[in-house]
C-alpha cells in the first residue's frame, strides 16, 4: 500500500462496537472487519478467513485474537496471521483511535 | 492509479493430470506472480489422485475424497482451467496452441504434460462398447455400471493396474477372471515364488486367474459378451479390462514436430526439442527410459520447476523406485533389481504357514533389490539400503529379519536412518517428517499429512507416520491427562467449574475466571461459550447472557451457511403445520427473494440464503403469521418429530402428535449443554426415530415407553430405556425432569449420548425413579424455562442487538 495515498476515515465512535466484538465496514471493494478487544484495542482485517473466506467478523474476539465462525480458525488480530497448526494471513488494515472516534485506512491499494 | 503492470509471461499446461499439476504447484511455490496460467484438461474435473482410482472402484474411496485440486483451487490461484477441451494442435511459430473446440491460446512457455494412453491390444472385437482401459475415473464409472447390470468380467493383464482392476471388479460382485500371458503375476514385481503366493490370495477372495492365457478374440456383435482363448476356452464377460500396459501419450507432441521416441524426448533439465517447450510425467522419454509410477514425477517436476522460473539449473536423476499392490489386506513391496544374476546372491526368508516370503538381492556387499510379500512393514528400511547403496557386510546374517531382529517388536520406523523415504508417492523423507512434527508442534497423522504430503496419496504408510509421531513425542502421544480441562486456558475440568459456580456463588465469566485461576485475560471461544452456558443454567433470571460469549449461531439466532448468509428455521410445532403457515412462509420467500426453501431432516422448513441484514424484517414476519425460532442454530431444544400416531395411522396406539406438540410446547427456548432432540412414535414401528434421539418416547397399548441418550450423526448411539410410564402427565414429568438432569450435570458439548455413557444409565435411571428427586428437577426446569421462553426472533425484530445486523460504516 502506497502511504502517501492513505486517507483516515472516521468510522464510528470506539463504544459502537461491542466488547469484544467487531463490526463490519462495507467498501467496494472486499469487507473490513473493525475488532474491539476487552482492554479496548482496536485493529482492521480484511472480513475473509484465510481457511475459506469465513466472515470474521461474526467470530468470538478473546486476547488478541478471534476465533472464525466457520471451521475455528484462530487469527490474530495484530498481524491477520492464522494460529499453529493452521496456516495463512488475512490482510490487515491500518485503523487507529483518536479521542474515541474510530479512524481507518482507506483507498492507496 | 495503479501502475500498469509489466506483461507476465504466459504459461500454458496441457494436461490437468497428476504431473502437469505437481509442476504448477512448484512452479507457484517458487514465482508466485511469474506466470498468467491456463490449463488445458480433457478430463472434465479438477485433478485427482489417479493412483487411487483403485480404491474408489473397490468402493473404499470416493471421487471427492481423492480430489486433490478442485476447480476452486485453480481460481484461488488465478489459473485458467479449460476442462474437458483436449488440446489438438501447437503452432510452434505463433507460439499458441488451439484445442478441440477451437480455443486458443498464446504461451511464452509451454508445458506438455499428456500422460499415457492404456495399451488396447488390437484384438477382434477390440472396438465393441464394453471394452475399455484403466485410466481414468471414467474408466471407473463404465466398471461400476458394468457390475451392476452384468455378472461377469474379464481383465486382459496381471500386472499392477489389472489385478487392482480385478480386484474391484470383484469387490463389486462381479465374477472376474485375469487372463496373464506369462507364466507368473506381476512378473515385472515379483519374482516367481512371491507370485505364486499372490495369486493363491487372489483365488481366495474369489478372483479366478489363468495365466499364460493366449486371448484370441472379443466376442459380441454390438457390445463385447465373451473372450476367446486360442485353446478354445470361452469366457462369457459383460465387461473387458484392458491392463496390457501404458503408451507414453505423444500425438499432440509428434504432430507439432517435438523430437520423440517412445516417448516426448527431454534433457535433464525437462527441455523438449523445442525450448520453449517443456514435458513432465508419463509422456516423457528421458535418456531412453519411460515411466509409470509416481515417485520420479515428483522429482521431474521439481527439476521442471527449477527451470522454468530460472531459480536454479538442476538436473533431473533417475532413481529407484519401489511399488506396492494397493489391494487392502494384500501387504507386498517390491524395488530394484529382484531377480539378480550371475553375479548376485539371494538371501531367502519363507515362512509358508504365514505366507511370507522374503527375498534379497546382494551385490558387491550392496543391497540391489528386494521382494517383500505378506510381510513388508520393513519395505522403508530396505528401500533406503537400495537407494543409498550402503554396505550391509555387517548385517548380513540378520538382514533378512529386518531392523528390529532380537528386539521383537518393539523396532521400527525409529531404526531408520533418516534419509529413509516413508513416503514413496511424495518422496517425504524420515528426517523431513520428524523435522516437520519439532517445528510445528504436529500432533496427529492428519497434520503431518497436511504438512509434508507424507501419507497423502495412496496412504499405505500412515503407520508409519503414526510410528514417528509415536517415536517423536514419546509419551505425550497418547498420554490423555486425567481431568478433561475446559479448554487450554485452565487446568480445571467442567465439573469442578460447575461446582465452584454454585459453591462459591460466581455470577459472571470474569468472576469464575478469576476465582478458578484462567491463564488468559478473557479466555477463549472455547471456554467462553461453556461459562456463559454454565451460568445461565445455574443462575436462571439472574444472570445476563453474555451475547460476545456466544457462537455466531446463538448470537444470530440463525446458521451460518459457507458463503456467509444464513438459514432460518421456524418452529412447526410436532411437524405439524397449516395452510395459513405455509401461505406465510410463501410469502416471506417471495417478498424477501430467499433463494432455497427445503424441508430438513427434522420436520419443518429452512428458508436459505437470507442475508445479515434481511434477518430482522424476515422474523417480523413470520412473527406476524405467528411463528416463532425454531432454534435449529442452538445448543438448545431442537425439534420434536412425531408421526401421525392413533389419530391416522392403522397401528396407533396413543396420539403421538398430540404428545410431541405437548414436548415442544414444554421444553421449547432451553439452553441446554448440546443440541438436544426428541421424538414420538405412536406404536413401536417407530416411524419418528424415537430411538435415536435425546429422548424418545413410544407409546404402546399400556402407556408410554420413554428412551434417552440416543442421537444420529456422527456416531450413531440407539437410545436406552428409562422408565414405561401410563400417563402424558408422567411423560412430560420425566421429559422435564431428563433435561433438567442433563442440563445440569453434563458437560459443554457433551450430548445426551457421551453423557449418558459416561456417568451410566443405571445412575441416570436411579436418579429418575426416585420421585421426590425427579419433581424437584421438574420445578427447577420449569423455573428456567419461565425466564426461557422468550421468542429471540421477535426481540431483535423488535431492534434488540441492532448492531449486529449492520455495517458500522461504508466506504463509496
Ligand atoms: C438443516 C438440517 C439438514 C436438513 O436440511 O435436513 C441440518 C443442518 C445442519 N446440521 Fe444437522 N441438520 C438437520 C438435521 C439433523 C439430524 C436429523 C434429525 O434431527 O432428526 C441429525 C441426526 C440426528 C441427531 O442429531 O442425532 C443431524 C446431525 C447433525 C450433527 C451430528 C450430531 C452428533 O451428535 O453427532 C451435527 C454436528 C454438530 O451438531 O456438532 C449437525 C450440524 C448441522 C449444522 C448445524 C452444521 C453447522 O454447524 O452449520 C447444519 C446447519 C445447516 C443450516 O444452517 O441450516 N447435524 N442433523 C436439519 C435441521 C433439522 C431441524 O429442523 O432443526
Ligand atoms: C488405476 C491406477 C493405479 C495406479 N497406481 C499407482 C501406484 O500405486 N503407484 C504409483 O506410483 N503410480 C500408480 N499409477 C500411475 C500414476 O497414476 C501415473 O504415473 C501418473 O498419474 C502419471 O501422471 P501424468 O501427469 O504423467 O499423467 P496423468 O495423470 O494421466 O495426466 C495426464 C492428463 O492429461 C490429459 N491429456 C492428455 N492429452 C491431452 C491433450 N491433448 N489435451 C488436454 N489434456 C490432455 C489426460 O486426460 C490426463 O488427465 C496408477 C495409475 C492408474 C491408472
Ligand atoms: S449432513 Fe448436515 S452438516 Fe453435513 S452437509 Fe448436510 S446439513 Fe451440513
Ligand atoms: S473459513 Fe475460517 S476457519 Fe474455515
Amino acid at each position: 500500500m502506497d502511504g502517501s495515498m492513505l486517507v483516515w476515515m472516521d468510522i464510528g465512535h470506539l463504544n459502537d462496537i461491542p466488547r469484544p466484538g467487531s463490526r463490519v465496514v462495507t467498501t467496494p471493494g472486499i469487507d473490513i472487519a473493525v475488532f474491539r478487544t476487552a482492554d479496548d484495542r482496536v485493529f482492521a482485517l480484511h472480513d475473509r478467513c484465510p481457511h475459506k473466506a469465513g466472515k470474521l467478523s461474526q467470530g468470538i474476539v478473546h486476547g488478541d485474537s478471534v476465533t472464525c465462525p466457520l471451521h475455528n480458525w484462530v487469527i490474530g488480530l495484530e498481524d491477520g496471521q492464522a494460529k499453529e497448526p493452521d496456516e495463512g494471513c488475512s490482510r490487515t488494515v491500518p485503523v487507529r483511535l483518536e479521542d474515541g472516534r474510530i479512524l481507518l485506512a482507506v483507498g492507496g491499494a | 492509479m495503479n501502475m500498469i503492470a509489466p506483461r507476465r509471461s504466459r504459461l500454458v499446461l496441457v494436461g490437468n493430470g497428476m504431473a502437469g499439476v505437481r509442476a504448477l504447484e512448484e512452479i507457484l511455490s517458487r514465482a508466485p506472480h511469474e506466470f498468467s496460467i491456463t490449463v488445458f484438461g480433457s478430463e472434465p474435473h479438477g485433478n485427482y489422485n489417479r493412483i487411487m482410482l483403485s480404491p474408489v472402484l473397490a468402493g473404499e474411496k470416493t471421487f471427492e475424497a481423492i480430489t486433490t485440486h478442485p476447480k476452486s483451487w485453480y481460481s484461488e490461484n488465478a489459473i485458467e482451467l479449460i476442462a474437458g477441451e483436449a488440446v489438438i494442435a501447437i503452432d510452434r511459430d505463433a507460439k499458441t496452441v488451439t484445442g478441440e473446440l477451437g480455443t486458443t491460446r498464446p504461451y511464452d512457455v509451454l508445458l506438455l504434460a499428456t500422460g499415457s494412453n492404456p495399451v488396447i491390444i488390437p484384438l477382434p472385437g477390440h472396438k465393441l462398447p464394453g471394452v475399455i482401459g484403466f485410466r481414468d475415473i471414467a474408466d471407473v464409472e463404465t466398471m461400476i455400471a458394468a457390475s451392476q447390470s452384468g455378472k461377469h468380467a474379464v481383465v486382459i493383464g496381471g500386472g499392477l493396474l489389472g489385478l487392482e482392476a480385478a480386484n474391484g471388479l470383484a469387490r463389486n460382485g462381479m465374477d472376474t477372471t485375469v487372463l496373464h500371458i506369462m507364466p507368473t503375476l506381476m512378473e515385472r514385481q515379483l519374482d516367481p515364488v512371491s507370485a505364486g503366493l499372490l495369486k493363491a490370495d487372489l483365488e481366495t477372495r474369489g478372483l479366478k486367474v489363468i495365466t499364460e492365457a493366449n486371448t484370441k478374440a472379443i466376442l459380441g456383435e454390438d457390445r463385447a459378451r465373451g473372450v476367446t482363448l486360442a485353446d478354445g476356452t470361452e469366457l462369457p464377460a459383460d465387461i473387458v479390462v484392458m491392463a496390457a500396459g501404458i503408451r507414453p501419450n505423444i500425438a499432440l507432441a509428434k504432430e507439432a514436430g517435438l523430437a520423440c521416441g517412445r516417448g516426448i524426448q527431454v534433457d535433464d533439465g525437462m527441455t523438449t526439442s523445442d525450448p520453449a517447450i517443456f514435458a513432465v510425467g508419463e509422456c516423457v522419454e528421458h535418456r531412453g527410459a519411460l515411466f509409470g509410477l509416481v515417485a520420479p514425477l515428483w522429482d521431474m517436476a521439481k527439476v521442471l520447476a527449477d527451470r522454468v522460473t530460472k531459480t536454479a539449473a538442476t538436473d533431473y536423476v533417475p532413481a529407484v523406485t519401489g511399488t506396492r499392490l494397493k489391494v487392502t489386506g494384500i501387504d507386498m513391496f517390491s524395488a530394484g533389481d529382484f531377480m539378480g544374476d550371475g553375479n548376485t546372491d539371494d538371501v531367502v526368508f519363507r515362512d509358508a504357514a504365514r505366507g511370507v516370503h522374503k527375498k534379497l538381492v546382494i551385490r558387491d556387499d550392496k543391497l540391489i533389490g528386494a521382494v517383500l510379500y505378506g510381510e513388508a512393514r520393513d519395505s522403508a528400511w530396505y528401500f533406503d539400503m537400495i537407494r543409498t547403496g550402503a554396505d550391509i557386510s555387517a548385517l548380513r546374517d540378520t538382514l533378512v529379519f529386518g531392523p528390529s531382529v532380537g528386539g521383537g517388536e518393539a523396532a521400527g520406523v525409529e531404526t531408520l536412518p533418516d534419509t529413509a523415504e516413508i513416503c514413496g508417492c511424495n518422496g517425504v523423507s524420515k528426517g523431513t517428517i520428524l523435522e516437520a512434527i519439532g517445528k510445528h508442534k504436529l500432533t496427529t497423522v492428519d497434520q503431518v499429512r497436511a504438512r509434508t504430503k507424507a501419507s497423502a496419496s495412496c496412504g499405505s504408510c500412515t503407520c508409519q507416520v503414526e510410528g514417528l509421531l509415536a517415536f517423536a513425542l514419546g509419551g505425550d502421544y497418547d498420554a490423555t491427562p486425567k481431568i478433561k480441562a475446559v479448554c487450554k486456558c485452565t487446568a480445571a475440568g467442567h465439573d469442578a467449574v460447575r461446582a465452584a459456580i454454585m459453591d462459591k456463588k460466581l455470577k459472571s465469566i470474569p468472576a469464575v475466571m478469576r476465582a478458578m485461576g484462567w491463564t488468559t485475560p478473557d479466555g477463549c471461544a472455547s471456554c467462553r461459550p461453556a461459562l456463559n452456558y454454565y451460568l445461565l443454567c445455574a443462575w436462571p433470571g439472574e444472570y445476563a447472557d453474555d451475547s460476545r460469549s456466544r457462537f455466531v449461531n446463538e448470537r444470530m439466532h440463525a446458521n451460518i451457511q459457507k458463503d456467509g448468509t444464513y438459514s432460518v428455521v421456524p418452529r412447526m410445532w410436532g411437524g405439524v403445520t397449516t395452510a395459513a403457515e405455509l401461505r406465510a412462509i410463501a410469502d416471506v420467500v417471495d417478498k424477501h427473494r430467499i433463494p432455497t426453501v427445503k424441508v430438513t431432516g427434522g420436520q419443518r422448513i429452512d428458508l436459505l440464503g437470507v442475508r445479515k441484514e434481511q434477518l430482522p424484517e424476515v422474523w417480523r414476519d413470520l412473527n406476524a403469521a405467528g411463528m416463532v425460532s425454531g432454534h435449529a442454530y442452538g445448543k438448545a431444544l431442537r425439534t420434536v418429530k412425531t408421526c401421525v400416531g392413533s389419530e391416522w395411522c392403522r397401528f396407533g396406539t396413543q396420539d403421538s402428535t398430540a404428545m410431541g406438540i405437548a414436548l415442544e410446547r414444554m421444553t421449547w427456548g432451553s439452553w441446554t449443554p448440546h443440541k438436544t432432540k426428541m421424538a414420538v412414535s405412536g406404536c413401536p414401528r417407530n416411524c419418528a426415530e424415537a430411538t435415536i434421539k435425546d429422548f424418545g418416547v413410544i407409546a404402546t397399548e399400556a402407556g408410554w415407553d420413554l428412551y434417552v441418550g440416543g442421537n444420529g450423526g456422527i456416531k450413531v448411539r440407539v437410545t436406552d430405556l428409562l422408565a414405561k410410564v401410563a400417563t402424558e402427565d408422567e411423560v412430560l414429568e420425566y421429559a422435564a425432569a431428563f433435561m433438567q438432569l442433563y442440563r445440569e450435570e453434563a458437560w459443554y458439548l457433551e450430548r445426551t449420548a457421551p453423557w449418558v455413557e459416561r456417568v451410566g444409565i443405571d445412575t441416570v435411571r436411579a436418579r429418575l425413579s426416585d420421585a421426590g428427586g425427579r419433581k424437584l428437577l421438574q420445578q427447577r426446569f420449569q423455573e428456567s424455562q419461565h425466564h426461557a421462553q422468550t421468542d429471540p426472533w421477535a426481540e431483535r425484530a423488535a431492534g434488540a442487538e441492532a448492531h449486529e445486523f449492520h455495517a458500522l460504516a461504508t466506504v463509496e
